[in-house]
């Protein structure tokens, strides 16, 4: 088993005919993703690489090919109008790699993506992989093997790291999720973490997180309440310099600065293991 | 991206917001030139990208045009927050009888605008929330409708007592909201919102964030950019599509992707060095930003020795190392170099950088403890 996508995933790529998303696009299918279709207005009918359709608009192509999961590489501007076309058009997993998507347009989606009943993943996401069924999106299929282990991380390249090192040790995957790191965001840690403790075959998680917002700190307290599976964490940004990314007007809201500091000690407090380096998550889960 | 004050007032002004007149001077002649045209007694306020500007220095008020000659003076040879001080603005000193602070902002946890308000304005908002949050009102504005008429109003109430002052606040909130909505910004603040003598309901300062990523949307407010006012690596970075952020220590960083980047540097701390500075080339390979990121990070004169850590995903590792080539031709390197790469066409990219007479290394922590002995070494 893996969560979110399997090889039941049966996927259309909105923006398919762009530099990434056919790039991309032929990544997934070389790893073995089934891509149904793609969206890109103006090329209805044309077919990508010869043999996946492309459609209009997202309800063409959901009709068309029974689609269920969805994965956006428009440009920033389109990002928002995309996300919610496919809400509207009924597809219940959308993911978006999009990066620079504005945060104002995210509070638009996210309720409307919310009353359609579709989970968002994203956007400036690197998207899912269930190493050996299938990927969503641009984490190197090559990194990964297949295992036992979740992995839920706010980060890409950081994700590579740290799922690399895995691999080298012998310790596969059953998904490793990027959530992406921007304010606001379809999916959070404690989703994630909920989907895996679900998952029979998933025996342990590994949570990356980083500096800003609490959470961290939320995923930690659902993780000592909710969790029965060990879990271990790593939090990027230990010596970032306070206050260059988030204004302290955000700080006050949430009541929190966001620190790593205070991230890792929410972590050790709710029986986290905590990695000093990426490395030493690998040595996390041999204690396990 | 951050604007001035005297550039959110001209943004709030076209809101419908009322906020006393003022004009900006780059000299003390300008300045006080404009105190005369005023007459009476003005403020003379620091325009820099840094709070606590009156704590240090950067807001005075001045009785007569000679004053405001020698406070604007003063001012313009500050240096606030490692900032240095361009411009003031010189404003005729309002008759306050009250100070209230209004401020909306984007809430990751509410995944909403939020309004904050406050009838304890003119200090430290901060102050407030930790010390008497009573006084502090937070209210989440849905997007679909905007802040409505009734809203405004009880936040208006939570400011005055009397109803004409509360009406007229919750218009300035309004006027607030659709300016923060139509500039596409992350903060909007006024602090403080005053009352006067007189009754009415005025804004004396403004602030205003942007968020960098509706700048496309909004030319206009994009180009209220005044680089002359932000650190100059900073502004070459951003130029060259780079994220940076310089830093005090020596060993200077260049990574792909953020996270890595603040791992790299984490690890650098951890290994007993320290980082000069945060750089994310991003996610797409172009030789022409690796040549840009080293002419960056080579201009400060406390690099040491300068670390790659490249984990190719989308990014080429071939591509990164061709732009190291191209740089340190044009350009010969003065600090050692310490370069891990591991990813996509990653035998090509080694390959690149033996024929040029780099090494470079696979694995990250091996690579950083090299990066630090060298830099510390150097500095020894």
């Amino acid at each position: 088993m893996s969560i979110f996508i399997d090889n039941d995933t049966r996927l259309i790529v909105q923006g398919i005919t762009g530099r990434d998303g056919s790039f991309h696009t032929r990544q997934m299918i070389e790893y073995g993703t089934q891509v149904v279709g793609g969206v890109t207005p103006g090329k209805g009918g044309q077919k990508f690489d010869e043999k996946v359709p492309i459609f209009n608009t997202v309800h063409d192509a959901v009709k068309e090919t029974g689609a269920n999961a969805t994965v956006i590489y428009v440009p920033p501007m389109f990002a928002a109008d995309a996300m919610m076309e496919a809400a509207d058009a009924g597809i219940p997993f959308i993911v978006c790699i999009t990066e620079g998507v504005p945060v104002l347009d995210m509070t638009k989606v996210y309720p409307f993506v919310k009353e359609k009943g579709a989970r968002l993943l994203g956007p400036n996401c690197p998207g899912l992989i269930s190493p050996g069924k299938s990927k969503v999106g641009i984490i190197p299929g090559r990194i990964c093997t297949p295992g036992n282990i979740g992995l839920v991380s706010r980060s890409g390249t950081l994700t590579y790291e740290v799922v690399f090192q895995m691999t080298r040790a012998g310790m596969g995957q059953t998904t490793c999720v990027g959530i992406g790191g921007d304010p606001i965001n379809g999916t959070n840690f404690i989703d994630c973490l909920a989907a895996f403790e679900a998952d029979p075959d998933t025996e342990s998680v590994v949570m990356i997180g980083e500096i800003g917002g609490t959470d961290e700190q939320d995923a930690a307290r659902f993780v000592n309440e909710k969790m029965t599976k060990p879990v271990v964490g790593f939090i990027a940004g230990q010596t970032a310099p306070p206050g260059r990314r988030m204004g302290h007007a955000g700080a006050i809201i949430s009541g929190s600065a966001g620190t790593a500091a205070e991230k890792m000690e929410a972590f050790e407090e709710n029986g986290i293991g905590v990695a000093k380096r990426p490395i030493d998550v690998v040595q996390l889960l041999r204690n396990n | 991206m951050n604007i001035h004050e005297y550039q959110a007032k001209e943004i709030f002004r076209k809101a419908g917001i009322p906020i006393p007149p003022g004009e900006v001077a780059t000299s003390a002649a300008e300045a006080e030139a404009i105190a005369r045209k005023f007459g009476g007694t003005v403020v003379v306020k620091a325009q820099v990208h840094a709070g606590g500007r009156g704590k240090a220095g950067g807001v005075k008020l001045a009785k007569t045009p000679q004053e405001a000659r020698d406070v604007a003076e003063k001012i313009l040879g500050l240096t606030i927050k490692d900032l240095p001080v361009k411009k003031v603005l010189v404003t005729p000193a309002a008759d306050i009888e009250t100070e209230a602070y209004v401020g909306v902002i984007v809430d990751r946890a509410s995944k909403r605008a939020v309004f904050m308000v406050s009838p304890a304005g003119g200090i430290d908002i901060e102050q407030v929330a930790a010390e008497t949050p009573e006084k502090l009102m937070r209210y989440p504005v849905d997007p679909r409708y905007g802040l409505m008429p009734f809203e405004a109003m009880e936040l208006g109430f939570f400011l005055y007592d009397d109803v004409k002052k509360a009406r007229a606040a919750a218009k300035i909130m309004q006027q607030l909201y659709s300016a923060f909505v139509s500039s596409g910004g992350s903060l909007a603040e006024i602090n403080p919102l005053v009352t006067t003598p007189a009754g009415d309901v005025v804004a004396l300062d403004a602030k205003m964030v942007i968020d960098d990523n509706e700048l496309d949307r909004y030319p206009a407010i994009a180009a209220l950019r005044d680089e002359s006012s932000e650190d100059p690596s900073e502004v070459d970075a951003r130029n060259a599509n780079l994220t940076f952020i310089k830093l005090d220590g020596n060993v200077g960083c260049v990574v792909n992707g953020a996270g890595l980047a603040m791992a790299t540097m984490d690890l650098v701390k951890y290994y007993g060095g320290d980082p000069a500075n945060f750089l994310d080339i991003g996610g797409s390979s172009n030789p022409e930003k690796v040549v840009n990121a080293l002419r960056i990070i080579t201009s400060d004169p406390n690099v040491k020795a300068i670390l790659f850590n490249i984990f190719g995903g989308i990014t080429r590792t071939d591509d990164v190392a061709n732009g190291i080539v191209t740089a340190t031709k044009q350009n010969p390197l003065k600090v050692p170099i310490v370069i891990r790469l591991t990813g996509t066409n990653e035998e090509i990219a080694l390959k690149i950088l033996k024929d040029n007479g780099f090494s470079a290394m696979t694995d990250m922590d091996e690579a950083v403890k090299k990066a630090v002995s060298l830099a510390t070494g150097a500095a020894a």
